[in-house]
């Protein structure tokens, strides 16, 4: 299993790579910064699982949140409100 | 849809069809979720989701999509042949004539 790098509280940045293969970080929050909310645990990879492989080692997961005005061009909602995105590890820098 | 802009979110009520409840129970035996050998992870069905083309996509309900998907991952893994598969669509066409 991999360690756990960031705690709640911490500025993560998404990775705004854009690899073939199944992956769990959607488009459009690749290349957006936020704050860890809490670890989930840790999982098995999906990029690896879907690949018939074992997706070990499991590697951590995050719930991070986002204000959506900094993720939607022209946001018109509450400058408050929040996007919560589950993200594994080797995504956030 | 997936951060593009896309029209309205209209919800709806539906019954689970047979032929839906019979897709859900094969993904949950495929995936080892109830009792027999595990033979396919969540992933792959969703990374053979994603691998379907935009206007087939569009095109299928969510149960027909899982179905195209099981199908192909049994097909990569082995489990089935596209020969087998092919023959057997063939003698459920002729039954039903």
């Amino acid at each position: 299993m991999v360690e756990a790098r960031f705690r709640r509280g911490d500025r993560v940045h998404v990775r705004a790579a854009y690899p073939l293969g199944h992956i769990r970080t959607p488009y459009y929050i690749r290349g957006h910064s936020g704050v860890i909310e809490r670890l989930c645990g840790s999982f098995g990879n999906p990029e690896e699982l879907a690949q018939q492989r074992s997706g070990e080692p499991k590697q951590p997961l995050y719930r991070v949140r986002f204000l959506q005005k900094d993720v939607w061009p022209a946001y018109r909602g509450n400058p408050g409100d929040l996007l919560e995105v589950e993200i594994f590890q080797h995504w956030l820098e | 849809m997936g951060g593009q802009p896309a029209g309205k979110v209209e919800p709806t009520e539906h019954d689970y069809e047979e032929w839906e409840r019979r897709v859900d129970a094969l993904m949950m035996l495929l995936s080892g979720v109830r009792g027999a050998r595990k033979l396919m992870t969540v992933d792959e069905l969703r990374k053979n989701i994603e691998a379907l083309p935009p206007d087939a996509y569009e095109r299928m309900s969510y149960y027909e999509r899982w179905v195209t998907s099981i199908t192909q991952t049994m097909i990569q893994r082995g489990v089935i042949t596209t020969e087998e598969l092919g023959r057997r669509m063939e003698q459920v066409r002729k039954r039903h004539g």
